[in-house]
Order: C-alpha cells, then sequence, then structure tokens
C-alpha cells in the first residue's frame, strides 16, 4: 500500500540495523575463536568485516534518525527508538575497539585459559543475540520483550562469572609477571564489558516496551 | 436575497465561526496534540467535512430545535443567534467548555418566555436527558472501542512504524467522520433558527435539487470552516496538550467515541436502520462536542483504575450543564427587549389563539379531556404562556394536554387563493398529485392550521402524516416541509 512505502523502508533500514549488530555478535565470538588459536588471517578479516558492519549499523542509524525526525514519525516513541538504535551501535562499536586492540596489542594468552576467553565470547554473543531478539520484538509485539531481556540477564550474568573466575585464576597464576597479569585482565574486560552494554540497552528496552503497552 | 436578510443571518454566521473556532478542537485536538497530525491538514479536513455534514446529514438535528420553539421573525432569529454566540463567547473566556447546544437552547428558551411562546417540554426533557446521556454514552464507546483496539494491536504484532502509519491515517479519516457528525448535528445550533425564515429557495442543478435548508445550512457551514481555520489553533494546541496527555492509539480511540456518538445523535438515516432492524434509536438532537470529548477521556480514565483523572475539568462540565443555558437565556431575553425596544424590530410575531367548538371537537377526537376545558370555549389570547399556566390551573389539565390545545388554537388564517396575482407556488417541489390535491381545496379558507392540513390528507394520501415512528420519521419530515410551505404561500396577510 502506497501510505506503507516510507514506513516499509525505515522498516528495513531498522532490521538491516539489527542484523548488522547480530552479525557482529557472531563475527566477534568467532574472531576471539580465531585469534586464540593462532589464526591470524582469519583474525584480520573477521575483524575487517566487524568494521564494515560497525560502519554499515552507524549509517543506518543515522538514516533512520534523520527520516523519523524529518517526517515526524512515532512521536511517542521517537526518542526511545533513537536511544535504543544510538545504544545498541555501542556494543558493535564497544565489540570492534575490542578486537582492534587483540590485533594492535596482540596479548599473549596462555593455553590453559583459552577455553575461559572462548566461553566468555560465547556469553557475550548470546547476551548481544537476546537483546537483538528483545529489540525486534519491541517493534512488533512489545508485550514478550520480557521473555528476551531474562535471557540477557542469564548471558550477561554467565559472562560475569566467568571473567571473574578467569581474573581470579589469572591473577592467582604465581608464573606471570604483573604487567603481564593486568594485560590479560584487560581482554577479559574488554570482552565483558561487551555484555554490560548489552545489558543496558535491555535495561532500557524494558522501560521502553513498558511504554509501548497501551 | 437582500443586504437585510444577510444583516439579519450574520449572527447566525457569527455563532458558527465560534462553534469552529471551539469545537474543532475536539475533532482534532488530541490528534495534533499527539503530534500525529499537523494542524493545517487537521483544520482543512475538518472543514471539509464539516460543510459535507450540515449540508448532506443537518436536516434531523435541526427538526427537534424547531419543536422546541420556532422563531417566527428574522430580527427574533437574528437576537437568539447572537445571544448564544455572546455566550458561548464568555463562556469560553471564562474557561469552561462551552457547548452550542446548551446555548442555543437556553436562548431559545430566552425568546419563548419573551415571546409569551410555550417551550415544547417534551422536546426540552428529550435535549436535556440526551446531554446527559451523552458523555456517559462516549465513555462506554470509548471504554469498547479502546478493548476492541488493544485486541487488534496485540494480536496482529504490527512494526511500531506501521501502527504509527495507521493510527496517522486512522486519526485524519476518523477525524473526518468526525467533523462530518459535527457538522451534521450543530448546524442545527447555528442556523435552526433561521429555518422558518430561511431566505432561500429550492435550486435544481443538473438534476440534482439542492433545497433551501441546504443552502442555509452550506452557508452555516462555511462560518463553522472559517471559525476552523482562522481561530481555532489556540484551543486545538491546548486541548490536545492540556487537558490529558494521550497516546495516538488512545486519541483514535477518542475522536472515534465522539464521532460515533454524534453520528448517532444526528444521522437520519442511522435511525431509520436501527428501527427498521427493531433496534432502540437514538432522538435527533444537537448535543456538545466538548461533552462528548470529556465523556470519552473519563471513561478511558476510569479504565485505567480512575488515576490521573482531574476533577476540576468534570466539575466544569456540571457547572456548564447548567450555566449556559441560564446565561444564553438571559442574554437573549435582555437583547430581545434592547432589539425590540430601541431598534424597533420585530422580535416575535405575535400569535393568537382562539378556543372554540371546531378546535374542543377535534380535542376530543384525539381522546384528550375536552370536557374539562368546555367552559373554555370561546376564549381568545395572545400569550401562549399565560393561556398555558390557566389552563393547567384551572382546567386542571397537564402541561403536555395544555400545549396540544393551544397548538389546535392557534390562529393562522389560511387562504387558498389560486388565481392570486403574482403566486408563485413550486409545483415541482410539491409533486403532481400533491399540487392536484392542493387544487381541490381552491376558494376554501381555514382558521387553524391543522385544518388546513386535515383538509390537504383528506384530499390526498400523500398529504398524510404518518404515525410518529422512527420509519416514519423522514416521510413525516417531508410532509410537514410541503405544509409549512404551502401554509407560507398561501397565509391571509393582515389588512396594512
Amino acid at each position: 500500500m502506497p501510505i506503507f512505502r516510507t514506513t516499509r523502508e525505515i522498516e528495513r533500514q531498522i532490521d538491516e540495523f539489527l542484523d548488522a549488530l547480530s552479525k557482529g555478535a557472531l563475527v566477534f565470538r568467532d574472531a576471539v575463536a580465531a585469534y586464540l588459536a593462532g589464526n591470524g588471517t582469519d583474525f584480520a578479516q573477521k575483524l575487517r568485516i566487524l568494521e564494515e558492519l560497525e560502519t554499515r549499523a552507524d549509517r543506518l542509524s543515522r538514516d533512520v534518525e534523520s527520516s523519523l525526525y524529518s517526517q515526524s514519525l512515532i512521536p511517542e516513541h521517537r526518542g526511545d527508538v533513537l536511544a535504543l538504535l544510538e545504544h545498541s551501535d555501542d556494543i558493535i562499536d564497544r565489540a570492534k575497539n575490542c578486537l582492534q586492540r587483540f590485533d594492535v596489542e596482540r596479548p599473549v594468552i596462555p593455553q590453559q585459559w583459552h577455553d575461559h576467553y572462548r566461553r566468555l565470547a560465547e556469553a557475550v554473543f548470546r547476551c548481544v543475540e537476546a537483546v537483538v531478539m528483545a529489540s525486534r520484538r519491541f517493534f512488533r509485539e512489545a508485550e514478550s520483550v520480557s521473555d528476551f531481556l531474562y535471557q540477557v540477564h542469564h548471558y550477561e550474568g554467565e559472562a560475569d562469572q566467568i571473567g571473574l573466575e578467569l581474573r581470579r585464576q589469572i591473577f592467582a597464576d604465581p608464573d606471570l609477571e604483573l604487567g603481564h597479569r593486568q594485560h590479560l585482565r584487560y581482554f577479559a574486560d574488554g570482552i565483558d564489558r561487551v555484555a554490560d552494554m548489552a545489558e543496558d540497552v535491555a535495561d532500557r528496552l524494558a522501560i521502553y516496551s513498558l511504554k509501548r503497552r497501551l | 436575497m437582500g443586504l437585510g436578510i444577510l444583516f439579519f443571518l450574520s449572527s447566525g454566521l457569527f455563532l458558527g465561526w465560534s462553534l469552529g473556532a471551539n469545537d474543532a478542537a475536539n475533532v482534532f485536538g488530541t490528534a495534533v496534540g499527539s503530534r500525529m497530525v499537523r494542524f493545517r491538514t487537521a483544520a482543512t479536513v475538518c472543514s471539509v467535512f464539516v460543510i459535507l455534514g450540515a449540508v448532506l446529514g443537518g436536516a434531523g438535528a435541526a427538526n427537534t430545535l424547531d419543536r422546541l420553539g420556532s422563531v417566527n421573525t428574522l430580527a427574533g432569529a437574528f437576537t437568539v443567534a447572537l445571544a448564544a454566540a455572546l455566550a458561548t463567547f464568555a463562556m469560553t473566556r471564562l474557561g469552561m467548555p462551552i457547548s452550542t447546544s446548551q446555548a442555543i437552547v437556553g436562548a431559545i428558551i430566552g425568546w419563548n418566555l419573551y415571546a409569551g411562546m410555550v417551550t415544547g417540554t417534551r422536546t426540552l426533557s428529550t435535549i436535556v436527558a440526551s446531554w446527559i446521556l451523552c458523555p456517559l454514552l462516549a465513555a462506554v464507546v470509548a471504554v469498547a472501542l479502546y478493548i476492541v483496539m488493544r485486541q487488534i494491536l496485540r494480536r496482529g504484532h504490527l512494526h511500531l512504524l506501521r501502527q504509527d502509519a495507521l493510527v496517522r491515517w486512522g486519526l485524519l479519516l476518523v477525524g473526518a467522520f468526525a467533523s462530518y457528525s459535527l457538522g451534521a448535528n450543530n448546524i442545527a445550533n447555528v442556523m435552526g433558527v433561521f429555518l422558518p425564515d430561511n431566505p432561500f429557495r429550492d435550486v435544481t442543478v443538473l438534476g440534482v435539487t439542492f433545497s433551501g435548508t441546504q443552502q442555509l445550512f452550506l452557508l452555516g457551514g462555511t462560518a463553522i470552516a472559517i471559525g476552523v481555520m482562522t481561530y481555532s489553533e489556540r484551543t486545538v494546541r491546548m486541548i490536545g496538550s492540556g487537558l490529558m496527555r494521550l497516546s495516538p492509539e488512545a486519541a483514535l480511540v477518542i475522536v472515534g467515541a465522539q464521532a460515533l456518538v454524534l453520528f448517532l445523535f444526528a444521522s437520519e438515516r442511522l435511525e431509520f436502520w436501527l428501527a427498521s432492524h427493531g433496534l432502540p434509536t437514538f432522538p435527533l438532537v444537537p448535543v456538545s462536542s466538548t461533552q462528548v470529548v470529556i465523556g470519552a477521556i473519563v471513561g478511558l480514565g476510569l479504565m485505567r483504575g480512575g488515576r490521573g483523572i482531574q476533577l476540576r475539568p468534570l466539575g466544569s462540565v456540571g457547572l456548564g450543564w447548567v450555566a449556559t443555558p441560564v446565561v444564553a437565556g438571559l442574554v437573549a431575553f435582555f437583547l430581545l427587549f434592547f432589539v425590540d425596544n430601541v431598534f424597533d424590530q420585530q422580535v416575535a410575531r405575535v400569535v393568537h389563539y382562539r378556543i372554540d367548538d371546531t378546535v374542543l371537537a377535534r380535542y376530543e377526537l384525539e381522546g384528550r379531556p375536552a370536557a374539562r376545558v368546555a367552559a373554555w370555549s370561546g376564549r381568545e389570547g395572545a400569550n401562549a404562556l399565560r393561556l398555558q399556566n390557566e389552563l393547567e390551573r384551572e382546567a386542571a389539565l397537564t402541561r403536555d394536554e395544555a400545549q396540544r390545545l393551544l397548538e389546535l388554537a392557534e390562529l393562522a388564517p389560511i387562504v387558498v387563493d389560486l388565481g392570486r396575482a403574482g403566486l408563485d407556488l413550486d409545483r415541482d417541489y410539491l409533486g403532481v398529485v400533491e399540487t392536484r390535491a392542493l387544487a381541490t381545496l381552491a376558494g376554501q379558507r381555514y382558521e387553524h392550521r391543522w385544518q388546513f392540513a386535515d383538509a390537504l390528507a383528506a384530499a390526498s394520501p400523500l398529504w398524510r402524516l404518518r404515525k410518529e415512528t422512527p420509519l416514519n420519521r423522514s416521510w413525516n419530515a417531508s410532509v410537514r416541509d410541503k405544509l409549512a410551505y404551502v401554509e407560507r404561500v398561501f397565509r391571509e396577510q393582515p389588512a396594512p
């Protein structure tokens, strides 16, 4: 129908934005795994893909913002939607920064903690994936957003647990220099921070979805 | 049509302008306030559909006002409309939710009191009952619409943006419907009092007849539209954002409830449809769109548990119910006195009454207590109000019985002089059979209006009124219009 022409385009942009976020989380997880496996080429390729996804998400977010304002759409929820996109964009931005630091600083991660880092990245991926699902529901079915928010909190908690355990083990290892310990902690924190940001978005979604209900 | 008539119509146009300036806010205030519809778009849609409603559907509520009191001179109609407009203006300045319906009803009663005419109590009680019924009905309709809409939105899983687009279009469409209903229902307030002295004649363009009433209503509708376009922006924005913060969806529900309720009280076709399906009908009376909107908002508020409902506007509505008609009635009474004595304009034509044997015989035929007023045979008078009081007091008639007797006793000499020079009888409007029936009465003289109507009814079934039911309403309205027309044509002119 012609009356939906404009909105269909913006719907497509929002969906594409969320796709980029979801794919970004997946690429982030695989990139950490590639780094741990010592596969530099694969890691570099994943980093490039994530950079591209981040750029695309930025552009889509700006386009949606411009359309919503210029056409005075969803006046009641415009602020919420724009804040949602902006903070979701921060997640992928943070993931990209984390991978760039891996690329620049090349942390030496002892074999015994590879599994912890891998599990940490997996929990982050699931957490972001859940927040993407919750965001999709926010646009179509606000009542069921809370089902996915529960998952976000669950995986963020899991990431916190893995990160804490990792830091505990790192600082309990007498063979490591203090600088090395701090370097490893820094990367554990960097990965964990992505999940924290996803949880921030989930907290906002909880309020936005309440407002959306009539 | 002379400039004089235009001058007299000007007060009605002023009333229409102020109605447009105020009531457009009720239709589109919530839509503009929720930033879903731009003011200019809202004003344009509202103007177009108000005019359409007035012209195409305005007759129903106008007939009811006519039965409340028939203001019988142009100067009287001018003063009544001016009083209503001034009362509306004053109440608006005081910040009270005004109702032009209540103002015009109050002003007509003021005219009745000044002219010594009786107020149709049955019609008045119907109108007052509808003022109370209306906000309640609006609340119920709003809650029902809200529940249905919530279910649709929950099950539809629409994207937020698509829902936004639908609500936006819905607000425009429903707002257009509400504007149509407003025009159909409220045009009677603006132009109803001018109907007995309507200066417009029927015209036929390309086979479509455009009645005099429709032309009068077009003029009134245009005045409302100008009010909407020129002066409603401030009230639209105030209603939209000041009264209560509403989501676009709630705004849609409120506009929808308003449209439905106004339509229920305005549409002759809907009334006919309901009656033909054995369903209860609503009285066709002009109702207040302000009170309908407030009723709908309170209904939604109560449904949400009553939180956030402000009692002050509710108090204002209650006060408005009483204050508006009283103020308008008083203003009308004093203005009529002023226009009558200072400007020496005839604000009311004196109507004479004579209770004679034919009147009493007809009264008895209707199953009314003629024996109680047998002693009144030969009594005359020119003050209906005084006669009514005496009949109630001395003959122990009820108000309804006394009013009917006075209706029969009204003197309106009619001479069917078909050969009169300059007689301009619209045979196309009357119809062939009706004109032929009229011709059989040539040369006859009738003292009372009902005698003329009875004679016409005996001459042809097409002149016969049917039993007063909603199904027969449009037939009877058409017969009454034609009767009023031939009465005007053959009314015996008083000697100069």
